[in-house]
């Protein structure tokens, strides 16, 4: 039993434990999450599903150390993570290469090498005919192809990933989950990928945690054993997407029917 | 997949007509000719309308060769050269201090809170007003006339700086921290870039007001032997010489005009490479 929790803890990249974070101080205090605990194995690929408002951007915030959790903690045990939001958060000022080039810059890196290395990201994300382009000059994919360069460059172990292709179209989207996939295989990261899509989060997934709103806690948890490379309009993808979509539409409804039960009381109890 | 993404980039970004660079030139300059003539034949009519004997108000082709004639005359440009040497003295100095407490106010709570109106309310003030302060303060001196240019343009640089540092979208400044950017290195590399669009606008409202003050002082603080622009319009009024005061009255316009328009440029060259034009 010993031997497996030092197992385990050799394994985890990140590990979650009763994490609950709440915003604003006493009764106008809202609560965020409540009581989340989950692990994320090395090079595993975990998506986190939820309506929105279910604090699934605030857990990214804490495991990236970017706010710190009013209980519980959450440990990466040193290692450094990269986040990447629902826009591209490029630097509009700076070119494509300059964009990962600063990343490499902030690190140390010294210039001749910065040249190479962010030339050589570029090439991985097929964007090495753009370096030259500034943000605005770019598609929406091909910007977050920039930002998955930029995170690539920070040589984080854990890649933290929030809504990243939420605004962009189907055939784009397909497109960017194979590349993902192949960069998360060869470069072997941990990824924790947050979506409202079941679909890409089974398409994507190893496993799929399922979140509930108000506040943020884990309702379920979904292993996805579907060889890899999957489809996401294929068969098995859409029945496992349609069963976490039940699941999100109860917790939906679940909170229809206590949001309906406090306001006819809240009236009468306010006088 | 490879073939499939370099097709959509492909798609994506279908070409964009362009105009051509005459083309450009060409629609930037004709209004600005237009203008030109439009102000021109205006003057010309209330001068054909009698309204003034032509020693008060000469036309615009008396003017123009008032001002050819002055522009061979080596005292013309001992006149620009201070006027211009004590505007870029003066905005100089304000463009640093109106950074300076721009980033520190911009960044700093309370400091804010104490002194964000306080430089609004600068800003509005007539820079005028600052001179019999400062002509008691330095006396009839070069000092004086500095230390009003400053005053007049600080504020507005300062509250560029602080415009463009609130409008920051917060995504840059948290994708920079994630970035390992901290301390000096964010606003070097972060702040700073991506305040400098409004920041541009500040320094160029900066100039307009260091321009205006200069004048103004120029008017007031008139040092012997030390011809300026402001000098000039002086005495070419003392000795009613109607065409000799327009004539530096369009050199002051110009000087402003050009400096702007320079302004204008960087201010567009900037917005186009930040993404920031429609379109």
């Amino acid at each position: 039993m010993a031997d497996l929790t030092l197992d385990e803890q050799q394994e985890a990249a990140v590990r979650v434990e009763g994490v609950s974070k709440a915003f604003g101080q006493g009764r106008s205090a809202v609560l965020a999450l409540h009581q989340v605990s989950f692990e994320l194995a090395r090079g595993e690929f975990v998506c986190l599903v939820g309506a929105s408002g279910s604090g699934k951007s605030t857990l990214l915030d804490l495991v990236a150390g970017l706010e710190q959790p009013t209980a519980g903690h959450v440990e990466t045990g040193g290692a450094s993570c990269a986040l990447i939001f629902q826009e591209a958060a490029l630097f509009p000022w700076l070119t494509a290469a300059g964009n990962v080039e600063l990343a490499l810059r902030l690190r140390g890196v010294r210039r001749p090498e910065r040249r190479r290395r962010a030339l050589e990201l570029l090439e991985l994300v097929r964007l090495d005919g753009f370096a030259q382009r500034r943000p605005h000059e770019l598609s929406g994919g091909m910007r977050q192809r920039v930002a998955l360069a930029r995170a690539l460059a920070q040589e984080a172990d854990i890649l933290l990933m929030d809504e990243p292709f939420g605004a962009l179209d189907a055939i784009t989207r397909d497109l960017l989950h194979d590349e993902l996939e192949t960069i998360w295989r060869e470069r072997s990261l941990t990824v924790l990928f947050v979506t409202h899509n079941p679909r890409e989060a089974v398409r994507l997934g190893d496993r799929v945690l399922v979140f509930t709103s108000r506040p943020g806690a884990i309702a379920a948890e979904v292993p996805v054993t579907l060889n890899r490379p999957r489809r996401t309009d294929s068969a098995q993808v859409a029945t496992l997407a349609a069963e976490i979509s039940d699941r999100l539409r109860s917790e939906v409804r679940a909170h229809g029917l206590s949001h309906s039960t406090k306001s006819l009381i809240s009236p009468g109890s306010r006088g | 997949m490879n073939r499939e993404l370099a097709g959509l980039d492909a798609l994506d970004l279908a070409a964009t007509p362009r105009s051509s660079r005459a083309a450009r030139i060409w629609s930037a300059t004709w209004p600005a000719l237009g203008g030109a003539f439009i102000a021109l034949a205006a003057w010309q009519l209330v001068v054909l309308s009698k309204w003034q004997p032509d020693y008060l108000l000469p036309g615009p082709a008396a003017v123009f060769r008032r001002l050819a004639d002055d522009v061979r005359q080596p005292a013309f440009y001992v006149a620009l050269a201070l006027t211009l040497q004590r505007a870029v003295v003066g905005y100089s100095l304000a463009v640093v201090g109106g950074a300076i407490v721009g980033a520190l106010v911009a960044r700093n709570r309370p400091l804010r809170r104490a002194c964000g109106s306080l430089i609004t309310g600068l800003q509005s003030m007539p820079s005028i007003a600052w001179f019999p302060l400062a002509i008691l303060l330095f006396g009839l001196s070069e000092t004086a006339i500095v230390f009003v240019v400053l005053l007049g343009a600080a504020p507005a640089v300062a509250n560029g700086l602080i415009t463009g540092i609130d409008n920051m979208p917060p995504l840059l400044l948290r994708s920079g921290r994630m970035m390992g950017a901290r301390g000096i290195w964010l606003y070097r590399h972060v702040v700073l870039p991506a305040s400098l669009p409004a920041f541009l606008g500040g320094l160029k409202q900066g100039w307009a007001f260091a321009w205006r003050s200069l004048m103004a002082g120029e008017l007031l603080v008139i040092l012997g032997n030390r011809p300026s622009l402001g000098a000039r319009l002086q005495f070419a009024r003392e000795f009613s010489d109607a065409a000799g005061l327009l004539a530096t009255m369009l050199v002051i316009l110009i000087i402003g005009m050009v400096v702007n328009g320079a302004f204008s440029l960087a201010e567009r060259e900037v917005r186009g490479r930040w993404g920031l034009t429609g379109g």
